[in-house]
This record gives structure tokens, C-alpha cells and sequence, in this order.
């Protein structure tokens, strides 16, 4: 549905965006990670038609957005970051306004209404204003202008940020929920949502793209994944060097195989060792990876990295 | 011409929603009043017309009209909300269009309360209707010219005051060209030819034949111009801000 073809902007001297290529198809959410300033919002204004691109393409349901926006936005629902909206209408007449906007009849517009406001939990504050809201509330009614057209593609910025931690989590089933049937796309930088609801993650780092894929295939980046840790009574440090590299954390050990994929074999050697030499064995646990730690490895700054 | 609509219909609406509206009312006609009536002094001319009335609308709007437009695409830059609206399935120059004709209408409106002031001249004697129904008009463009000029410099900044004062300063140099005042200290050293020219491009040249009656087509395509370049340089602007 979403196809970016070597996209750039740049912004004087500036290359906020420089060369980032990727494909959404529907059924699919793709998490959008990076630092501050990394390009995401920028690369997002661009799908959605705002920011024209300094180079490259971007195609919507096969519509160019440059050459035929009004057919590629009419596919898009945006959530732009901030979430902003009118501050002085009321949360139905901000709905009714945007439905309107998407071309949509009285009978329609009813309709769309009852359903985002049902699925963004917006009933108690319909006649409400919308500057006097909760940032989450107002967060929450800029959501479902994205919803109220039913869009094909959904591109939300930073779709939890200001919300509480239930609320995070209702929007994290939704967003799950809605790519089983669309092409999302949305930013973040809060880690555990690429896990909590994406099926693919980019992580952009100073408008390029230096990770892709799925968040399993992410975490395996890390330099802890595969490694086996263990905690056992008598367990010597010697002894596990034979297995592999051995790192002391306090009480336990964790031993990095040679080869990351063989940790199956690692634990099984470990239980082993264990059983030959009379440990008691307490805890036995391969390491998945973290994805903050590949985050900070892959984002940060060569010259912080050189340093420690 | 659907989705302009909607675009002007949420733009009046949002004039209503706050106090904004009906303060502007309220000035308008008690400085419309005044100057009338008082500086214009309406009742001791002796004549049965709305010259007193009109003569000072170009003032009059220089302060008002700017305080209507400068809200147009400044406020919807500070809040972000000209991503929301640029985003949806509209052109740039419906949007445009859109937000133009609302305070437009707005404008005409706090005209159009401004009746009594016919039917005053009316009861008092018996004015020429038509020479009053071109002086409306040509107000009307010339507030339409104005709010144009208020839109274009909304349109540059995120500050609704920097926008206010660019758009008076705009505005005032299209009266002064052609202030008589300012026209008469230049024939000292310009040729007449080129105080001609430059007053050509004043609004006050402009809405003279209207005040006398005429509806001159030349007076007309000056307005109807102004405002099109305006609204023209609007789009050029909001284009140049997302071009980066």
C-alpha cells in the first residue's frame, strides 16, 4: 500500500531525510523508531503529502502522492504529531467537520461518528470543547479524525505519546487490531511498543535507515543474544570458559557461545557440565536480546560510541 | 466547491465560538458610528448622501480588517493544525479560498449592520439609493482587498501580531499612494505622469468612483486583482514553507 522509493528532504544544508526506502503492505504495522530528529516525522509529512520530497517517491495505493495527492490522501488517515486540532470546537464538531472533509453525506457522517467515538472512548466528552480536555482526551479525538473515513493506510506520529499507561495500552490494541486489516505505519520511541504491537520495525537514525526487520530479528542484533545465563551452587568460571566466552555478572554467569545460533547446543553442554561436575543448577535462561541496547549501539553518535 | 464550503462554514463558526465576533461588532459600528457622525459631521452637511459615512472607510478597515485576517494562516501554523487541513483531500488553494471567503462573509456582515445609517439619511432627506448601493459595493471590495493583503502576511508568520502590523503597513502604503495630502507633496519634484501611475495602484483612486456612483470596470478589475495576486502569494508562501 505505502511504497518510498530513496526518499530525500532537505532543509537548507540540512538533510533531514536522506535516502530511505521501504514498503507497507496491508495486514502489516510497521513501528518507526529512532532518536529526536532522526527524520521520522519528516519522513511521515511526506507520505501524507505535506512536505513535498527534494528527491525520490512516495506512491499510496498506487497513487503518486506528488502527482495525484487528492487520490493518494483520500486513502490516508494521519496522526500528526502533538496531535493538534482546533482548540475552540467541540469534539463532535471537530469529528463532523473532518467526516465532511472526506466527502462524506449527513447519514455517513452518523454513522462514522458512532464508531470512532465508540472505539476511542470519546462518549463523555462529545459536547465537550476541545481545549478544555486532558491531553489525553484531545489526543485521543485527533486519533479518531485519522479513524472517521475508515482509511486503507493509517500514518500515526507518535501515536501514545502524553497518554497514561492504560490508555498506552488500549492504543497499542487498536493499532494492532486495525493492521490486521490496513497498512500502518507509526512512530515511536518507546521500545517495548515495537514488541507490543508491530509486525516489522525501521530504526532511522539521522535520515538513514540502519535497522529493518522484524522485532525477533532486531533483538538478535544485540550483542547479549544467544549467550546463556546461569545461576548455579559450586559453578566454576574455568570450567564454563571451556564452553565459551564467560561473562561474571553478581552471583551468575552468562556464557557467550562462538556462534549465536548454536545456543540450543550451549545450554544443553551447560546442563551437562553441570550434571557432570555436581552444580546445582537454579536458573537456566538464553538471553533473547535487548532492543534498547541495539537502539543506543546503532543510533548513537560514532564519536560516543569510540569513547564507551 | 463543496469542501470550500466546508472550510468557510468551520472558519465562521470558529468567529462565533469565541467573544472575538461580537467585540469586533460592537467596534466596528461605534467607530462606524463616529466617524459618521461625528469627525464626518453628517448632520451639519446639509446633503442627503452617505459621503460622511464612506469616506472613511478606508481608514476605518486599516485597523479592523487586518484584526479579522491575521488570524487566518498564522494561528493555523502555531497550532499545527494546517497539517491536519493540508492533509486531507483538498487543494491548497481551496483551503485558501475557503478560509478567504468565511471572514469575507464575516466582513460583509458587519457591513450590513451598518443599516440604520441608511435609513437615517433616508428619513432625513432623500438621498440617491444607487450612488449608497455602489458605495457598499465598492466597500465590500475594498475590504476584500485589505483582508486579501492580511491573509497573504497571515500567512508568513506564526505570529498573529507580526502578521497584523505587516498587513496595516501593506495596507496603509496602498492609501497613501493615493492620499491627496501625500499625492499633493510630491508634485514638488515627480512629473505628473509618474504620481499617476503610483496613485493608480492606491485604493483610494480606486474607491472614489464608487463613492460617486460609478461602477467603473477598471475600479472593479483593480480590487478583483488585488485580491487574486493576494490570495495568489498566499499559496505561493504556504507552498515555500513546506518546500523547506
Amino acid at each position: 500500500m505505502i511504497r518510498i522509493d530513496n526518499l530525500v528532504k532537505t532543509f537548507g544544508p540540512k538533510r533531514a531525510v536522506d535516502g530511505v526506502s521501504f514498503s507497507v503492505e496491508r495486514g502489516e504495522v510497521l513501528g518507526f523508531l529512532g532518536p529526536n530528529g532522526a527524520g521520522k516525522s519528516t519522513t511521515m509529512r511526506m507520505i501524507t503529502g505535506f512536505y513535498p520530497p527534494s528527491a525520490g517517491k512516495v506512491t499510496v495505493g498506487g497513487h503518486d502522492v506528488t502527482e495525484s495527492p487528492l487520490e493518494a490522501k483520500r486513502l490516508i488517515g494521519y496522526l500528526p504529531e502533538n496531535a493538534a486540532s482546533y482548540p475552540d470546537m467541540t469534539v463532535r464538531g471537530f469529528l463532523e467537520f473532518c467526516a465532511e472533509m472526506r466527502g462524506m453525506d449527513a447519514p455517513a457522517r452518523k454513522k462514522a461518528l458512532a464508531r470512532v467515538v465508540e472505539r476511542c472512548f470519546l462518549e463523555s466528552v462529545l459536547d465537550q470543547s476541545i481545549d478544555t480536555l486532558s491531553k489525553g482526551y484531545k489526543h485521543r479525538t485527533c486519533l479518531a479524525q485519522a479513524l472517521i473515513h475508515d482509511p486503507e493506510v493509517l500514518v500515526l506520529d507518535e501515536p501514545t505519546d502524553g497518554l497514561d499507561p492504560n490508555q498506552k495500552h488500549e492504543v497499542r490494541n487498536l493499532i494492532r487490531e486495525l493492521g490486521k486489516t490496513k497498512a500502518v505505519v507509526f512512530s515511536t520511541h518507546i521500545l517495548e511498543e515495537v514488541d507490543a504491537a508491530c509486525s516489522r520495525a525501521i530504526i532511522i537514525d539521522r535520515g538513514r535507515i540502519v535497522a529493518n526487520g522484524t522485532p525477533g530479528e532486531l533483538r538478535a542484533l544485540s550483542d547479549v543474544a544467544g549467550a546463556v545465563t546461569l545461576h548455579a551452587q559450586g559453578a566454576s568460571e574455568e570450567k564454563l570458559a571451556t564452553l565459551g566466552r564467560v561473562e561474571k555478572l553478581n552471583g551468575s554467569f552468562r556464557v557467550y557461545p562462538a556462534d549465536k545460533t548454536a545456543s540450543a547446543e550451549l545450554t544443553r553442554a551447560i546442563v551437562a557440565l553441570a550434571d557432570h561436575e555436581g552444580w546445582k543448577l537454579d536458573a537456566l535462561r538464553t538471553e533473547e536480546g535487548h532492543l534498547d541496547e541495539v537502539f543506543r549501539r546503532i543510533t548513537l553518535p560514532d564519536t560516543v560510541k569510540r569513547n564507551g | 466547491m463543496n469542501l470550500v464550503w466546508t472550510i468557510a462554514k468551520r472558519e465562521l463558526g470558529g468567529y462565533f465560538t469565541s467573544p472575538v465576533a461580537y467585540v469586533f461588532l460592537v467596534i466596528f459600528l461605534l467607530l462606524a458610528g463616529f466617524f459618521t457622525f461625528t469627525a464626518g459631521a453628517f448632520f451639519e452637511r446639509g446633503e442627503a448622501g452617505l459621503a460622511a459615512f464612506f469616506a472613511w472607510h478606508p481608514w476605518l478597515y486599516l485597523i479592523l480588517v487586518p484584526a479579522v485576517g491575521m488570524r487566518l494562516w498564522s494561528e493555523e501554523r502555531r497550532a499545527g493544525t494546517i497539517e491536519l487541513l493540508l492533509t486531507m483531500p483538498v487543494t491548497t488553494a481551496q483551503a485558501i479560498i475557503g478560509k478567504f471567503l468565511a471572514s469575507w462573509l464575516f466582513l460583509a456582515l458587519a457591513l450590513a449592520l451598518t443599516f440604520p445609517v441608511i435609513i437615517t439619511a433616508n428619513v432625513l432627506g432623500d438621498p440617491d439609493n444607487g450612488v449608497i448601493f455602489t458605495g457598499y459595493v465598492g466597500s465590500l471590495l475594498l475590504a476584500g482587498a485589505y483582508l486579501a493583503i492580511s491573509c497573504m502576511t497571515s500567512a508568513m508568520t506564526r505570529n498573529q501580531v507580526v502578521a497584523f502590523i505587516l498587513s496595516v503597513v501593506v495596507c496603509l502604503f496602498l492609501i497613501l499612494v493615493g492620499f491627496n495630502p501625500v499625492t499633493d507633496l510630491m508634485v514638488r519634484w515627480a512629473s505628473p505622469a509618474f504620481i499617476d501611475t503610483v496613485a493608480a495602484f492606491s485604493v483610494m483612486t480606486h474607491f472614489d468612483g464608487f463613492q460617486k456612483g460609478v461602477i467603473d470596470s477598471r475600479d472593479l478589475l483593480f480590487f478583483l486583482s488585488v485580491i487574486g495576486f493576494a490570495l495568489f502569494a498566499t499559496g505561493a508562501i504556504i507552498r515555500g514553507h513546506r518546500a523547506g
